[in-house]
């Protein structure tokens, strides 16, 4: 990827709006359970409609994350699956076809080892659009923010119904898209919203020039689309890393055709995900 | 910034602390931060924790002069500042009855805690009781095992408590727990935060409310013997009793400040909790510190035979601490901290709980070799009630 290159989150965007759609962004937990199921998944995301995708890195203390996800990074990290290993995926999953943006989401401390500059050579060499690190809040972005940008990848942040008067500040700031954070809590499944959802992004979204997305406990069409005419993309993470966990047997199958019968069934979950809404 | 400045506006040690935590923590922290330094100077609300301090915790805890085992050790004086009498059993009641405090005067009427040995959990537990506030302490399943006494007092006490079975089950997957628990309930629920770690404004805040532990040791041994101790030795897991005996004494250049880290089976195997002496800076449970983690930032599991000390982080101003050479870091093995604890229980008839008998070990390895006109104060952290069970398949045989 080339510096004057338009980055391809916004490209992707931009061609959302103009058929007037919602973005779809499924969230992947990387080397769950193994790295090559992860690059068929990706592919299958792509193939059920995804505009971009998240791909996650496995991390010991995952804060910000609730059940669904800490097991499948306890999966991974079973195979030892390092940040490198991430990022290789999703060049591999390039090389075989896919188009869509790759976001990287990774905690701060595996970034801070690798070495903050070495990280950003290795996003671009492996074609990553974006990255949110959600352990890393403004107050302490500086350096990765300057990279970021010297790079080319944007830092995509998030905003919680609880950060009131930073919500201007975060969203100034936004690259890609502000990542809206549906409710109070961890990633996860959950049958409602946070009560003030309508007015928080609707402050978003005046603060912010980049599209917003919604994430944080979105697991179906139907809240897909509640959701549809007031942000730009949905954020889908829990509930496909547990559909993921659900096909585990035939994920993990020593026959081949279970295994596609298993990437098969990610990838139906994720398609019956699509908002149907279409904003005017 | 001189050593006693820190941390700076944004919970920064030098290179360590800061704020690492989701956005969706951030505004709690704020407010947190907020009703700290409102109250920190607000002579009622230091009045009313000196009062339970004092009346209800029992402070000043003695320093008491260790004379058999400075004797049977044959080198410096030593003396014992005596956590181990408070309420509870240890220092840990010094912080949770500060931030139960302010938890009070910032309207919530719900507090969590977490709890590796069980002794902050007791302590949370025990303040919550005492200020009618609703409390819930998470503990890793492994140390509910371990520390049965401690869970039963927790429920006597009118706590829940919520095994984590999260990771290795221990004191890091507690936090982590208490943390996420957080973040649902921000609105009505206050984290008392048992050590000198986690995000700003923690560090700072747990460090005030335990400085007393070295106020009073600096009185009490300025009145027992005119003039400064040679060496602070004190047991660091997360680091609060040592921080709290470290700070009055970080401008005294001429005292000598230890602390003392698990190294379970050994720094040279995989089994212990040495951050300092085997770890590397790195971001952890939302502050930068040393960090027990693997060549990619995976965090590792520590080991001690001490759940208070079994944790892979360390606090941030230990860590500056160390950088600056202000304070050192040493390795005491699980067999050496049981051997201390077996000492000080013949020669002083006092058992001290395996996190301070760390603290112990180290002191008998180093008072030997220092003068015998020298001063040496250990802090006592806790007593060992609560570890007799766990340790009896140690010395069966031994003491028959």
């Amino acid at each position: 990827m080339s510096l004057n290159q338009t980055n391809l989150i916004d490209a992707a965007f931009a061609e959302l709006k103009e058929k007037g759609e919602t973005a779809l962004i499924p969230f992947m937990t990387m080397g769950d359970p193994d790295l090559g199921t992860s690059v068929e998944l990706i592919k299958a995301a792509e193939a059920a409609g995804a505009s971009m995708i998240e791909l996650g890195v496995p991390y010991s203390d995952p804060l910000a994350d609730g059940p669904v996800i800490q097991r499948a990074s306890e999966r991974a990290l079973k195979n030892r699956i390092s940040l490198l290993d991430c990022m290789k995926v999703a060049s591999e999953a390039r090389r075989q076809g896919v188009k869509m943006p790759f976001i990287l989401f990774t905690y701060f401390n595996p970034v801070l080892q690798m070495g903050l500059e070495k990280f950003f050579d290795l996003m671009r060499e492996h074609d990553f659009s974006g990255a949110i690190i959600p352990d890393l809040p403004l107050e302490e972005d500086e350096e990765v923010r300057g990279l970021a940008e010297k790079t080319g990848v944007h830092l995509i942040p998030l905003v919680a119904p609880t950060s009131e008067a930073r919500v201007e500040r975060i969203a100034a700031r936004a690259r890609g898209f502000v990542y809206c954070v549906s409710s109070l809590g961890v990633t996860g499944v959950r049958s409602s919203f946070h009560s003030g959802l309508d007015q928080f992004l609707a402050t978003v979204r005046k603060a912010a020039s980049v599209p917003i997305c919604v994430g944080f406990g979105v697991s179906s069409r139907e809240q897909a689309e509640s959701l549809a005419d007031k942000c730009d993309g949905v954020i889908v993470g829990s509930a496909i890393v547990r559909k993921v966990e659900e096909s585990l047997p035939l994920l993990q199958d020593g026959d081949a055709d279970k295994r596609r019968q298993g990437v098969e069934e990610v990838k139906t979950f994720i398609t019956e995900l699509k908002p149907r809404a279409v904003r005017s | 910034m001189t050593q006693t400045q820190v941390p700076d506006s944004y919970g920064r040690f030098g290179a360590f602390g800061g704020r690492y935590v989701p956005e969706t923590l951030m505004n709690a922290l704020l407010e947190l931060e907020e009703a700290y330094n409102r109250y920190k100077n607000d002579p009622e609300f230091l009045a009313e924790i000196r009062y339970l301090l004092k009346q209800y915790a029992g402070r000043p805890s003695p320093l008491y002069y260790a004379e058999r085992l400075t004797q049977h050790l044959g080198g410096a004086k030593i003396y014992l500042k005596r956590e181990d009498l408070n309420h509870t059993g240890s220092h840990k009641i010094n912080n949770a009855i500060g931030q139960a405090v302010l938890a009070k005067r910032m309207g919530k009427t719900k507090v969590i805690a977490e709890t590796g040995a069980g002794q902050h959990g007791v302590a949370s537990a025990t303040v919550a009781a005492l200020l009618g506030l609703e409390c819930k302490v998470f503990m890793g399943e492994e140390d509910t095992k371990r520390q049965q006494l401690n869970v039963f007092r927790m429920k006597l006490l009118g706590s829940e408590v919520i095994p984590v079975t999260s990771g290795s089950r221990t004191l890091k997957d507690a936090c982590n727990e208490t943390l996420r628990y957080w973040v649902s309930h921000v609105d009505d629920t206050y984290y008392i935060l048992g050590s000198v770690t986690g995000p700003h404004p923690y560090p700072m805040m747990v460090r005030d409310f335990q400085r007393i532990i070295g106020v009073e040791t600096k009185e009490q041994i300025l009145e027992a013997e005119g003039r400064l101790p040679d060496v602070i030795v004190a047991a660091v897991g997360g680091g609060s009793n040592a921080m709290g005996i470290f700070h009055d004494f970080i401008p005294d250049a001429s005292v000598r400040l230890i602390g003392v880290e698990a190294a379970g089976r050994g720094v040279d195997t995989e089994q212990h909790a040495a951050t300092m002496t085997k770890g590397r800076p790195g971001v952890f449970q939302g502050s930068m510190s040393y960090v027990l983690q693997d060549e990619g930032g995976q965090v590792q599991e520590a080991h001690s035979i001490s759940a208070g000390l079994d944790y892979p982080g360390i606090g941030p101003e230990h860590s500056y601490l160390k950088d600056s050479a202000r304070a050192e870091y040493v390795p005491a093995t699980d067999r050496e901290a049981l051997d201390a604890l077996k000492l000080l229980s013949v020669q002083e008839g006092i058992i001290p709980a395996l996190e301070s008998s760390h603290a112990i070990a180290h002191a008998i390895k180093l008072a030997p070799t220092l003068p015998k006109d020298s001063l040496l104060v250990v802090c006592l952290s806790g007593r060992g009630d609560k570890d007799v069970e766990a340790i009896m398949p140690y010395f069966e045989g031994e003491t028959k």
